[in-house]
């Protein structure tokens, strides 16, 4: 077992704030009463539900099937009866299909589920299948289906798994949380994870802010030698997939790729601990770690929530409000989605609720670029935000394109060092999605 | 369901900023000059300070009449018309008339600054071209005796015009003397301290406004020319307005490159600027011109010096793009 401190070049080092739930132990979420499930829970095709109103549903039963390979099947968060399915809103603003379920507070667990044989006996197909049917996604916030990560097309070789604990997000605790508590989960799923992909080399990647995580991994990983434990530089965005396979290997993903054309499979922490769970247990996902904080909120502390569970319900039972709240994050500071009500549902993606007050919400009002440079240093991709944010606020799409505007991950480095407060991020993101409408139609054209 | 009353802020990520801003920053800069001021009104008297504050004014109420004039947001809150009128100031000599820095004010601010856009769209440096413009028009109010205070009947010259002269070289000044700029060493308003501007760069570097790129290539070009030619590289570095253009003026955000490649490469150009113009040139000084000149150039050197972006093997040429196929149909 070795150990050794790895970065990347560019990132930040913003406030983080995290010494407000770090030492607060986690706790068990509130049993809900009512459990509001959307049918899109992750990235790609959403769920189409397949209970109707005055159903009784048992807890961990598949009441959205999926649709498509990237899709992910979803499960009841409770047992009792669906009371509505329609149209509810969704923290991503939309209104989405979505379960309503009275919980019965039996917790009734669905008759079929049994625990699964020691992942060994399991050939890597088998092993991708029962991590589909549980409905895990990647639970970083990206909610990536994980079975198709771990899908590696036949020409691409593979040859490590790196799992990404270093929440690098300002604020959130949970994956900390989860790696002090349930560390062994975290390296048997990895370790099913690496057999599924079918490769003998995994990282658990950790910013060295989280020194107790890394002695208690350290333990759990018990001398393996497949397993390297690497100690990471504490800078945002340490924990954005691209900077964390770099900073491991020393391999760049290459630009418009996958992972895999590093060679590499990354998947969170929290992720790797529901793979071991739904192993041993049979139960798919249901639950997640999650850190509701902000200075807006009386007790932070980070909380395993069940899915569907709504925000304010987590929000009171970390005491409420302090003040009136400014804006509520669904995630960390820098990533987050910010949100028009405290009445959505916990999603699998949530890693974070995170309240702030007025004061600390407040944007100065944008000034002219003064040029200073803080973007280009700050970008982890090395691209140039200043002129990428400038290119698309005068529709100059096509030199957005060749300034790589694809290639920016929206980490929001550059916005959060901007002296003037521009809004590189929103203008850049606006960008994307015009270059990308443009090769479509291009793509269109040529294929007419 | 529950009725919420809240008004929540609904905005892009990031959802935090840092705490530094623009004005933060001008504010910075012009703390950083202030040891130099010290020093100038020490050398020369109560004038020094009227002429700096007489730019400082003409700068900002320029910049508030032009944004008046032609109905713009009024922006001299953020300190950069500050900064110019101070630099301004500094390179004027101490026997400019007060008309003249008031023509130097409104040039620098009208011309250089707000014509092209106002901040951040300039192309060259505002104090640096309207101390440029005084030059070409009132040549005798800029050069030669104007650096010289009336009370100071001995020096009758600044000391690189003494080793452009050529023909007085025993009057140079000591090294020493040049560093500290306490002691009969004179010149425009701001540069004749090299200490006082070394204490405000490294200020400057310590708080993280600006980085080491320019200040360390540029004085590190002259010193390496220096020695090539056989000159003095301590006399050099310390004497015109080299410590001033090369931590207050080159590194002007505005005007010079934003990539590391680009500023390593536009130092070393204002550098070899400032070496031939003081060695083969008609002035006897050239840090103005040279960075100037670099300004100019700055643009064409950042396109040259994209950085390497993540995951792109070579730069790409125009027109010629790999087909993306993939993941992003979601």
């Amino acid at each position: 077992m070795q150990r050794r401190k790895s970065s990347f070049k560019g990132g930040i080092h913003p406030p983080y704030h995290k010494e407000r739930t770090k030492n607060v132990p986690a706790d068990v979420g509130k049993e809900p009463n009512i459990v509001t499930i959307p049918m899109s829970l992750h990235i790609g095709a959403p769920c189409k539900p397949i209970v109707k109103r005055g159903d009784y549903v048992y807890l961990g039963q598949k009441i959205g099937e999926a649709q498509g390979f990237v899709s992910a099947p979803i499960h009841s968060s409770v047992s009792g009866t669906v009371k509505s399915v329609g149209e509810m809103p969704h923290p991503n603003g939309d209104n989405v299909m979505s379960v309503v379920i009275e919980s019965d507070g039996q917790n009734t667990v669905d008759p079929s589920i049994k625990p699964y044989d020691s992942y060994t006996s399991y050939a890597p197909e088998e092993i991708i299948n029962i991590i589909r049917e549980a409905g895990i996604v990647g639970l970083g916030g990206a909610t990536f289906p994980t079975h198709v990560k771990l899908s590696v097309p036949s020409d691409k070789k593979v040859d490590c798994v790196i799992l990404n604990g270093a929440e690098c997000e300002p604020y959130l605790t949970a994956d900390d949380h989860l790696m002090q508590m349930r560390p062994e989960k975290v390296v048997t799923g990895l370790k099913i994870a690496m057999r599924a992909v079918g490769v003998n080399k995994g990282y658990i990647g950790i910013e060295d802010n989280k020194p107790e995580a890394i002695e208690k991994i350290e333990v759990a990983i018990d001398g393996d030698s497949s397993i390297e434990l690497v100690s990471l530089a504490t800078k945002y965005p340490q924990g954005a997939e691209k900077q964390l396979i770099t900073a491991v290997t020393g391999r760049e993903v290459p630009s418009g790729g996958l992972p895999a054309d590093a060679g590499v499979v990354a998947m969170n922490v929290g992720t790797a601990a529901q793979i071991a769970t739904t192993f041993e247990t049979g139960m798919p996902l249901f639950k997640r770690f999650l850190t509701c904080t902000g200075d807006a909120v009386k007790n932070p502390r980070t909380l395993e929530v069940k899915i569907g569970v709504k925000l304010q319900d987590v929000i009171d039972q970390c005491g409420g409000f302090v003040e009136a709240p400014g804006k509520v994050i669904m995630g960390g500071p820098m990533m987050g989605v910010s949100q028009f009500s405290t009445d959505v549902s916990v999603m699998k993606g949530t890693s974070g609720i995170l309240c702030l007050t007025k004061a600390s919400a407040y944007i100065p009002e944008p000034s002219a670029c003064i040029r200073c440079g803080r973007c280009v240093a700050a970008c982890p991709i090395h691209l140039e935000p200043l002129y990428l944010a400038s290119f698309a606020e005068h529709n100059q799409f096509d030199k957005c394109d060749d300034y790589h505007i694809l290639d920016c991950i929206e980490c929001g480095s550059c916005a959060f060092s901007c002296p003037a407060k521009r809004m590189l991020v929103s203008s850049i993101r606006m960008g994307k999605r015009q270059v990308q409408a443009e090769r479509k139609k291009k793509a269109v054209k040529k294929n007419a | 369901m529950p009725e919420n009353n809240m008004m929540l802020t609904v905005s892009s990520s990031p959802h935090i900023r840092h705490k530094d801003t623009t004005a933060g920053i001008m504010q910075n800069v012009v703390i950083a000059l202030m040891p130099a001021l010290l020093v100038a009104c020490y050398v020369f008297g109560v004038k020094a300070f009227a002429i700096v504050a007489v730019c400082v004014a003409g700068c900002v109420l320029t910049e508030f009449a032009i944004e008046k004039i032609f109905k713009l947001p009024v922006t001299i809150s953020d300190w950069s018309a500050v900064v110019t009128g101070v630099l301004l100031g500094f390179n004027m000599p101490v026997n400019a008339p007060i008309w003249m820095c008031l023509i130097g004010s409104v040039f620098a601010i009208g011309i250089a600054k707000m014509f092209f856009g106002g901040l951040g769209k300039n192309f060259m440096n505002p104090a640096l071209a309207g101390r440029a413009f005084l030059l070409a028009s009132w040549p005798t109010h800029m050069t030669g005796s104007a650096f010289i205070p009336l009370s100071d009947t001995y020096t009758s010259a600044t000391p690189l015009a003494i080793l452009k002269e050529g023909s007085n070289l025993g009057a140079l000044p000591s090294n020493l003397d040049m560093f500290l700029g306490l002691n009969g060493v004179y010149g425009s308003i701001g540069e004749i301290s090299a200490l006082a501007l070394l204490i405000g760069g490294i200020y400057l570097l310590v708080r993280g406004i600006i980085n080491w790129r320019i200040p360390t290539v540029y004085l590190g070009t002259v010193a390496v020319i220096s020695l090539i030619f056989g000159q003095d590289p301590i006399f050099m570095l310390c004497s015109g307005g080299l410590m001033l253009g090369a931590f207050f003026m080159a590194t002007d955000y505005v005007t010079s490159p934003v990539t590391p490649k680009g500023q390593i490469i536009y130092a070393f150009g204002c550098g070899l600027m400032t070496m031939i113009i003081r060695l083969f040139g008609g002035y006897p000084e050239g840090v103005s011109y040279s960075i100037l000149l670099m300004n100019m150039a700055a643009p064409l050197i950042e396109r040259y010096t994209k950085p390497k972006v993540y995951g792109v093997a070579k730069p790409k040429k125009f027109g010629k793009k790999d087909k993306k196929e993939g993941e992003g149909d979601d």
